[in-house]
Parts: C-alpha cells; structure tokens; sequence
C-alpha cells in the first residue's frame, strides 16, 4: 500500500513545503512593511547599502543597457523592414526600453549582483553567530540588517533604471545614427515627443518594486541559511532564483496594471 | 539569580532538552558541562530568548523571561560567543563598544571609544589593535576582543560559550585567567558552557553536568572529584570505557 502512495505523498510533502516556505516569505515581507519606517533607524548602514546596491551597479546595468538598446534597434529595424516602417525605430526603441527592458534588465542584475551577495553576507553571518550577537546585544537584526537594505534598494533601483533606461536609448541611438543611417537630431526629437510620462512613471514604479524584492529575497534567504558552507551557497543560489522569478511574475502584474 | 524548571526543547524528533532544573545564585559562576550534543548551548540559548523552550519556565530574579520587556532584559547580559561572533564589517573598537554606539546606552563616539580601549587594556591588548578589523587577529586575539565586548556595558550577568575552544593550551589558561578575573571583579553571575576541564577548574564556583537532556549532578567544584557519579567521573577522566557511549 505504501508502495502506491509514496509518490502522492511526495507531491504531498513538497507541496506543504512550497506553502510554508510561501507563508514564511509572507510573514517576513509584512514584518519588513512594519518596521520600514519605524525607528530605531540605522543611517550608516543604510549609507553604504546605498552605495553597496546603487553605485556599485552601475557599470553592469550601464553595459548590460548599452548592448541591449543597440540590439533592439537593429531587431526593430529589421522587422519594420518586412512592412517598411524602418521609421519607427526611435519610438519602439523607446517603449522597449523605458517601459519594459530598463526596468526588468535593471532588476535581474541587480538581482543576481545584490540578492546574492546579500544572502551570502547575511548567511555567513548566521552561521557564525553574528545574528545571535546582534540579538544579545539588544539589536534587532531585522531593524539592523534588512530594513537598511530593503530600503535603500527601494529608493536606489529606481535611479538605476532610470540611468538605464538613458543608456538603453543611447544604445539604439548608436547603433541607429551610425549602422542604420538616421540623423540624429532627428532620432533625439522622434524618441522625446514619443514618451510620455506615463511610460517614465511606470518605469521608475516598477524599478522600486523590483528594488524591494531583491533585498528582501537577499535578506529572507541570508536569515534562514543552512549551516556551514553549503548552506550558504544555498540561500545564495535560491536568493537569486527567487528574486528572479518574482522580478518576472510582479513585472506581469505591473504591466498589466499600469497598462 | 537565575532558575530553569523543568525545561523541555526538541527539534524535531530530537528531543534535546528533557526536563532541565537548574538554579544560578547571583555573583557565582556556574560551569555546565556535558559531551558534544547534549544540549549545553540549546540551555543557554534557551536562557536568553534565542530559543524558545517548548514547555518549563525560566526565571531572572523571579521574573518570567518569556515575559520581560526585551530591552530592558537583554541589557543585563553580556556574552561571549564560541567563535567570537566579532562583526566582521566594523573595527575592533567599533565591536567592543557596539551597545555603546546605538540604543538605550547611546553615548557620544570619542566617548564610546575610550571606554572600548579601556576594555580592551583590561583584556590585554594594546590600544593599537583598536583599528585593526576582526579578521586581521588571531584565534586568541579575537576570544578577547568577544571577552571586552561581552563586559563593556557592565552587564550583571554573563555567558561564556566554550570560551577556550580551539586555542592553544596557554592561551586557553590565559583566556580562563582573565573570565575569572573580571567575574569577581564586576561581581557578575556567570553562566560557562564548555568541555574543557581545566576551564571548569580555573572558572566554576559550582559545576552541573548535563547528560541526556537533563542535569545528571550538579555541586561545588571542589566536591566534583569524589561525587562518586560515574557519568561524572567518566567525564572528567576521559576514559572511553563507562556509562556514557563513545558513539554518539
């Protein structure tokens, strides 16, 4: 008999497992939403998260952003071709860029540069008692250690998709003035009257979403590390994959909002 | 003073803690011993609200743990961890005077920082190691540096996890030396887990043996030797041969 539930029993086990671990994350998020604003507030700590996740960043969005931008124009350019709008490179360059690749491409960096060193900074620190430290000595590691981050991801991703969305579009600019043959005053004028601030708004709103869930994924995964150096290196991988994933999921939603 | 009543802690299937009865007197020093994985940290974590027991009461000063105001309660303790636990972002005085910097004992920096190296003397190093960071020290150095900062806020009560583990036999004296010392000192309580003999000789005022989840004999150092326990005396001899198993 056994024999035959065994494999419902496993679908069983790692189904509870996948709901509490989705209750745990709830819990914690909304014990994060709590605290965000409440003192005692850690000003140092969240100086140098900001430098940490915001400044540190830059050169990888900026490439990643520059590469994309140029990429995109020259798909656009040869799409429109098949129905000869090669015109309307600028503006769909912009869109691309500003509405759905700045914010995204932004978010999965960061997710796989922050989110991870997060998880395995925090991680360490358990392992070798750090948290229990903090706790004898009367601080608490959440107000000490997530909110800091969480908030400075919240506030510095934004900016950082911002200066992306600015890369990506120069990208396509590049690529455009120089490979495709379009003048650039006029590629400039076509992309500015095109936007609108909607298209920034939802840009920088979802930057912030995506800002949060990498540090609170760093944070979640670094606060319930195994032991030992395996158990690091876990809450590291499973930092990055689940921000990655929820990065994609919220995206969906925000979209389909502000659409 | 503090008392644990029958306190019971399992993880799972493993029941750690059975049943744990202990009472600490103000200003003595308590060493509890005990193998490997016989619950001796899981009592102290316990003690100070890192674990949560699953029934039993703990005590400070009659008062129920589970119910002090955490601040306030966590403000009497000091402790020194196996490992040291030294943050590793911030400089050894910066560690030292942690409590000192933010909180309910916030002072002005320069302030803070006098009181570390002071602390720091008081243990033994220079004033130059100050502004060294934790990973720049050695094994003994940083058991200090976790020594000073377990006692910078002059707390009442004080817990030493394995304080000589992985040091050098003389280092380990030294180290014993200097929690003595300061215990009597401040006229702390203190609370000492470990499994090294010549620690509970140098620091115990009072010995509890911990086997199987729950205290097997507890008495005055001096009566440790001929307690007649042969669970204690397998212990304190070594020997692999006697109630206890080997293999755990």
């Amino acid at each position: 008999m056994t024999f035959v539930l065994a494999p419902f029993a496993a679908v069983g086990r790692s189904t509870l497992a996948m709901l509490a671990t989705i209750g745990s994350v709830a819990i914690y998020c909304a014990l994060t939403l709590n605290h965000l604003l409440r003192p005692p507030f850690y000003f140092r700590e969240f100086l140098s998260a900001l430098l940490a996740i915001g400044y540190f960043s830059l050169p990888v969005v900026g490439l990643t952003m520059v590469f994309t931008g140029g990429a995109l124009a020259l798909q656009i350019y040869a799409g429109g071709a098949r129905f000869n709008a090669e015109s309307v490179v600028p503006q769909i360059v912009a869109i691309g860029i500003v509405r759905e690749l700045g914010p995204v491409l932004t978010g999965l960096m960061v997710a796989g540069r922050v989110s991870a060193s997060i998880a395995a900074e925090i991680g360490t620190m358990k392992v070798t008692e750090q948290i229990d430290a903090l706790v004898t000595l009367s601080t608490n590691p959440l107000k000490y250690l997530t909110i800091p981050r969480v908030l400075a991801a919240t506030l510095v991703v934004p900016l950082l998709a911002a200066v992306g969305d600015i890369i990506g579009v120069l990208g396509g600019y590049l690529v455009s003035t120089s490979r495709l043959g379009f003048t650039p005053a006029v590629y400039l004028t076509n992309t500015w009257d095109f936007l609108e601030a909607a298209d920034m708004v939802s840009s920088l709103a979802k930057a912030a979403v995506f800002g949060f869930i990498v540090a609170l994924m760093g944070c979640y995964h670094g606060m319930n590390s195994g032991r030992g150096a395996q158990g690091v290196g876990r809450a590291t991988t499973n930092a990055v994959v689940s921000s990655s994933i929820l990065i994609l999921a919220s995206n969906y939603l925000l979209t389909e909002l502000f659409f | 003073m503090i008392e644990m009543r029958d306190v019971h802690k399992a993880f799972g299937i493993n029941r750690v803690l059975r049943g744990v009865t202990l009472t600490i007197p103000r200003g003595e020093s308590m060493v509890i011993i005990g193998g490997s994985g016989t619950g001796k940290s899981v009592a102290l974590k316990c003690i100070l609200g890192l674990i949560r027991p699953d029934t039993g009461q703990i005590l400070l000063d009659g008062e129920d743990v589970a119910r002090a105001e955490r601040d306030a309660f966590l403000a009497r303790f000091g402790m020194l961890f196996q490992g040291g636990a030294l943050f590793d972002s911030l400089t050894v005085w910066q560690n030292v005077a942690f409590r000192l910097l933010r909180g309910r004992l916030k002072r002005p920096k320069a302030q803070a920082r006098e009181i570390a190296i002071e602390k720091l003397r008081r243990v033994g190093l220079t004033p130059e190691t100050a502004d060294l960071f934790p990973a720049e020290l050695s094994g003994g150095m940083q058991k200090r540096v976790g020594l000073a900062r377990a006692i910078a806020a002059a707390p009442e009560i004080i817990f030493f996890d394995e304080p000589t583990t992985g040091l050098d036999p003389i280092m380990a004296g030294v180290i014993n030396e200097l929690i003595r010392e300061i215990v009597v000192e401040m006229g702390a309580t203190a609370m000492t887990i470990t499994h090294d003999m010549s620690s509970v000789r140098a620091i115990a005022d009072k010995v509890a043996m911990l086997h199987n989840g729950k205290i097997r004999w507890t008495g005055p150092v001096a009566e440790m030797d001929d307690s007649g326990d042969p669970y204690l005396t397998q212990f304190i001899t070594g020997s692999a041969q006697g109630p206890i198993e080997a293999v755990r």
